[in-house]
């Protein structure tokens, strides 16, 4: 099944494609560590230099998280973000920017009390183009994916370094806006990956694929970002933005007057390494 | 042809043929887990194919049974209960009796020579309790594979013989402070590490949950316990049972009794979850079918504790066992389709089954099947003197005495 919708995302990728740069994709959560400073990073992120937003949707369990993600994913929850006021967030963005690509990303089970229905409809309603749910694997495409696409929201997948050969096709089968490549094996934030490795694994996948690949897990600094990013399509860089939120936050953990613009700042230099 | 008929008859009329080959149970089940995970599940989902088939593989788990954890264990008429409840003829099945002291131990031989069959060098399971990381040490040691335990800080707390066991035992104890410090913790940091080492590490799950293969595997492997009820009540009352019992956290030990019991219509079957402080008290009890609703965690579809905005809530019990939000697929689907009734049962109302067991039997039951114990008393005088009841006495008590001590006020 060929997923014909043009969005913003391929219209992102092509215009990034002309001028020879790789995206800077940014994670942050949903409410952390409260809405209006998530608000505020959300809206600055455009002009910071970020290509691609992800915005995770908290959830009480992220299996596949480190630490810093889990962390984050608990001040919003505390601070009693949920389902509603994420989508809210991406349709009041939506207004201020109409260009800039917005992935949902998270886990299952939030979207399945939402109901999936009901939360596709909304989530393309507020402006989201693409989204990534961990814990739903090709082998369920009928329950997301497919769903999914017929509404024109692009559904990335993640491939990893156990995906082999074999796979890589059923992972890619109903893909769309971008491939997510997992650099490592293992949770967000850990171990900084092998360069080498990443780039050999990088190219497989393009043989396999025109979407553009992107890549993940353990991006920390704009070198770094840099490395990466040679002969891949983008970056994704998460756990290190949401540590920098976690710094700047008070004893009793609420954010100050300079949480926001720390992790802009972070944005800033990840985005003129990669322009560099 | 029509031989071929019937045996699709009998399959459409079965109880007993799940999963499909997607691992669904009606709607509950499945292989929800990230992208890193699955081609190990599929790999397990084959190499468990092939053992299963495979004569050998059975020999040695049988072998095991009968010379390393003391199976089968007896069929026990538990008289003065009986008496005293004054209606069904109680039997407890004595899983207790088991090596590493709990039906644990039964899932674990089969998955240990599973992941040796896989090649796998490396073990890491979660506990609550501690009995199910208690017989993967256990197992680990005799087999010489490193393994590394994952149990809630709160946990490892409150089961201090468990982890002093598990250490003796040469296992790596990791205990988890994120979240509530308990199972579901311990399940997620699992979970982490088995991502992060999928190339030569095993996941050792200890109930009947997770993503397909785990349920359907852990009831295999369990199954024994309602194999061996079947010839052992046959022997002592020349018939079927008209009743089981048995508690439910994940539900590892209950649907091991069932399960073989599922096509039997006659048999009426009760699955016990843990009510904790009392089902109207928000978040203060495991009972997941009784007081959840269906979602996806840890791999699975199934019941869950949880807000109206799908994140997980704690749950409570005095049972470290029966302490988790979820609960095995299968269960979710047996309620669902009516074959198995879920009661539960408050942390008071267990306590005093423990006692109440422990005087007129003399044996003193673990937190978990006292459960099961204080449904029997509801139930069984309400039944006529000829029905046959089967409890799994599935856990001893010797792990929970200063739990138990501290809530009756003895000082140890």
């Amino acid at each position: 099944m060929k997923n014909n919708t043009t969005n913003r995302i391929d219209a992102r990728f092509a215009a990034l494609k002309s001028q020879k740069r790789a995206a800077l994709v940014t994670f942050i959560s949903a409410g952390d560590p409260d809405l209006a400073t998530s608000e505020k990073i959300l809206h600055g992120l455009p002009g910071a230099g970020a290509d691609v937003i992800e915005l995770g949707m908290p959830f009480s369990d992220p299996m596949a998280d480190g630490p810093a993600i889990q962390m984050s994913s608990q001040r919003a929850l505390k601070g009693g973000q949920n389902m509603i006021k994420t989508l809210e967030m991406v349709r009041r963005f939506r207004k201020a920017d109409a260009e800039t690509p917005i992935v949902l990303m998270g886990y299952y089970n939030p979207i399945y009390v939402y109901g999936n229905e009901r939360f596709l409809d909304d989530a393309k309603a507020a402006g989201v183009d693409g989204l990534i749910v961990v814990d739903v694997p090709p082998e369920a495409d009928e329950e997301l994916c497919l769903p999914a696409m017929e509404r024109g929201l692009n559904f990335i997948r993640l491939a990893t370094p156990t995906t082999d050969a074999k796979r890589l096709p059923a992972v890619l089968k109903n893909t769309s806006g971008f491939l997510y490549y997992v650099s490592i094996t293992g949770i967000t934030g850990a171990a900084a990956p092998v360069v080498n490795d990443v780039h050999k694994e990088v190219t497989r996948i393009k043989g396999q694929t025109a979407l553009p690949v992107v890549v993940g897990f353990g991006v920390r600094t704009g070198p770094q970002a840099k490395a990466i990013a040679e002969g891949a399509d983008g970056v994704v860089v998460g756990s290190a933005l949401v540590q920098t939120i976690e710094k700047t936050l008070d004893s009793k953990g609420a954010p100050t007057a300079t949480t926001a613009e720390a992790v802009l700042d972070r944005v800033k230099e990840l985005s003129s390494a990669l322009r560099s | 042809m029509s031989t071929q008929a019937n045996k699709s008859d009998a399959k459409l009329n079965s109880l007993r043929t799940g999963p499909d080959d997607k691992g669904f149970f009606g709607i509950f089940g499945g292989r929800f887990v990230a992208e890193t995970l699955m081609p190990l599940i599929l790999d397990l989902e084959r190499a468990y194919d092939e053992a299963k088939a495979d004569p050998a593989f059975h020999a040695e788990i049988a072998h095991l049974h009968k010379h390393y954890s003391g199976r089968p264990s007896p069929l026990y008429f538990a008289e003065r209960m009986t008496q005293e409840l004054g209606g069904a003829k109680i039997y407890f099945k004595r899983d207790e009796l088991n090596h590493t002291g709990s039906h644990k131990i039964n899932n674990c031989l089969g998955q240990i020579l599973l992941a040796r069959r896989m090649g796998k060098t490396r073990i890491i399971a979660e506990t609550g309790a501690g009995q199910h990381g208690v017989a993967v040490a256990t197992v680990c040691a005799k087999y010489g594979i490193p393994c590394e335990i994952y149990m809630g800080a709160t946990d490892v707390e409150r089961q201090a013989p468990n982890v002093a066991r598990m250490k003796l035992l040469g296992a790596k104890l990791n205990p988890v402070t994120a979240g509530a410090s308990t199972l579901k913790d311990a399940m997620n940091e699992a979970l982490r590490d088995w991502v992060t080492n999928v190339h030569n590490t095993y996941y050792l799950i200890g109930t009947a949950a997770g993503p397909h293969p785990y349920p359907a595997m852990v009831r295999d492997f369990q199954s024994i316990i309602g194999q061996e009820v079947r010839e052992q009540i046959e022997q002592a009352e020349g018939r079927l049972p008209d009743t089981l019992v048995a508690c439910i956290g994940g539900g590892s030990n209950a649907i091991g009794l069932f399960h073989p019991f599922l096509d039997d219509k006659g048999v009426a079957i009760y699955g016990v979850e843990a009510a904790g402080h009392g089902l109207e008290v928000p978040n203060g009890h495991a009972a997941s079918m009784n007081g959840g609703s269906p979602g996806v965690l840890h791999g699975n579809r199934t019941y869950l504790l949880q807000d109206a905005d799908g994140q997980i809530l704690e749950g409570h019990s005095i049972s470290a066992g029966l302490d988790y939000p979820g609960v095995g697929p299968e269960h979710a689907w047996l309620k669902d389709t009516g074959r198995v009734t879920y009661a539960a049962v408050t942390d008071k109302e267990a306590l005093e089954a423990l006692q109440f067991c422990t005087r007129l039997e003399g044996i003193i039951p673990a937190l978990e099947p006292s459960h099961a114990i204080a449904h029997v008393m509801k139930l069984a005088p309400k039944l006529p003197k000829d029905n046959l009841l089967v409890m799994n006495l599935c856990g001893r008590g010797d792990k929970d005495l200063f739990t138990v001590a501290k809530h009756l006020g003895m000082k140890i």
